[in-house]
């Protein structure tokens, strides 16, 4: 159950702010305030994900 | 009526403790389904039934029902079954009716937990149960209890998620400010159904949970990785250490207490929970002081997120139109465990999942 199957989201919640730091399974990463609209955004996977980049 | 989060089906679930199950009868439900529990007379080996005879819905767990050997003999008309369930004897009668059976569960002892598959037998599979080798492996010592709460389990797996509520509920056992304080990293492995949740903090108050049982003074590097392995097994990765004492360049960790707080989060019925509680530790695995003192004081712990979740589930049942929440940066662990039991509640209601 444990060993995992590579598809992992991850969310870092940026020290000394109030931000939140998602990148998708597929490198996509996104910036919100919000948990619920982080998981919508990830979950919408590839929809409206944008590259890196595009979020500076 | 408050929210209630839908039982998923086809999952493994811990219905019991190894210890718990014995000759006695052992009643327990488990996502609404009823059981009764024993082990046979010469192997041990656990057997799980459907707690209702099939002839007046009797509960086998009940007395004066009792066992015969490896049979159990219903305690109203002596309707009798075996291990599988098939009935094997009927008061007065030579011809047993063909229908005379009770359901039997595909249940795994393991890591001291007895675990029952809910759902399709067919599709058990004992591969997909979660390891807590920590409550059952030597060099580790377990206290353990279990307490039911009258609560949507749902409410149990995000009390779990969020640790924050250390620091307010369980100020001055196991909460400081820094739990609330310290931002937290989330980590969903979809495919697994696998959520991890770690909370790094480097320079923390030291609880009295830990402060009186490891015997540390003054402030500590205290990790809380959560890993929650959906639907049932929670286990809390806890290391603590003396401020700024890392694990060594090669891995090892000699100079931390390294505790395992374990939780199968095992949904009983509608509003119902079986709150399975251990904590298992690899420091002073000799000294019984310390041993009760664990015993004692997460007992207090578990019963603080009792009391609460009890008040919480009459609270949001008098809700009268229903309600919103409202959530934050600290709820990002809960949220996708939510997520991610809404899916196997999807996946174990699918027909087609039988010909898997």
């Amino acid at each position: 159950m444990s060993g995992g199957t590579g598809e992992v989201y991850r969310v870092d919640w940026v020290p000394g702010t109030d931000l939140l730091h998602g990148t998708c399974h597929c490198g996509r990463e996104h910036r919100a305030e919000d948990p619920v609209r982080m998981w919508e955004w990830m979950l919408a996977h590839p929809q409206g994900h944008r590259l890196p980049e595009d979020d500076s | 009526m408050p929210h209630m989060t839908a039982f998923a089906r086809n999952q493994w679930y811990v219905a019991a403790y190894s210890h718990e199950v014995g000759r006695e009868l052992l009643g327990r439900s488990v996502c609404g389904e009823t059981l009764v529990l024993y082990r046979t007379e010469e192997e041990g080996t656990p057997v799980v039934l459907h707690d209702r005879c099939v002839h007046r819905r009797y509960p086998l767990s009940q007395a004066p029902t009792r066992l015969d050997g490896d049979r159990i003999v219903c305690g109203y008309h002596g309707f009798t079954y075996d291990t599988t369930g098939t009935c094997v004897y009927v008061p007065g009668q030579k011809r047993i009716p063909r229908t005379a059976r009770v359901a039997s569960y595909p249940v795994v002892e393991q890591d001291s937990l007895i675990w029952v598959w809910i759902g399709d037998p067919e599709l058990a599979d004992p591969g997909g149960i979660p390891r807590a080798r920590h409550l059952d492996a030597p060099g580790w010592v377990t206290v353990r209890g279990m307490e039911p709460i009258d609560c949507d389990y749902g409410l149990l797996v995000d009390n779990l998620l969020d640790l924050s509520h250390e620091t307010y509920l369980h100020g001055g056992y196991i909460g400081t400010p820094e739990v609330a304080e310290t931002p937290i990293t989330t980590e969903v492995d979809e495919g697994a159904g696998v959520v991890r949740v770690s909370r790094r903090m480097d320079d923390a108050e030291c609880p009295p949970f830990y402060a009186r049982s490891t015997g540390i003074e003054g402030r500590i590097t205290r990790w809380q990785d959560i890993e929650y392995q959906a639907p049932c097994l929670y286990v809390l990765h806890s290391r603590v250490a003396p401020v700024g004492v890392l694990p060594r360049p090669d891995g090892s960790d000699p100079d931390a207490f390294h505790t395992e707080v374990t939780y199968a989060i095992t949904p009983s019925g509608d509003g119902t929970v079986y709150d399975f509680w251990a904590v298992s530790r690899d420091w002073a695995t000799d000294d019984e002081e310390v041993t009760e003192f664990l015993r004692a004081s997460n007992h207090t712990v578990v019963m603080q997120d009792v009391d609460a979740l009890n008040l919480l589930q009459r609270t949001l049942g008098t809700e009268r139109h229903g309600y919103q929440e409202l959530s934050i940066n600290i709820d990002t662990g809960g949220l996708a465990a939510r997520r991610i039991l809404a899916r196997l509640v999807e996946e174990g209601a699918k027909p087609e999942e039988k010909v898997r």
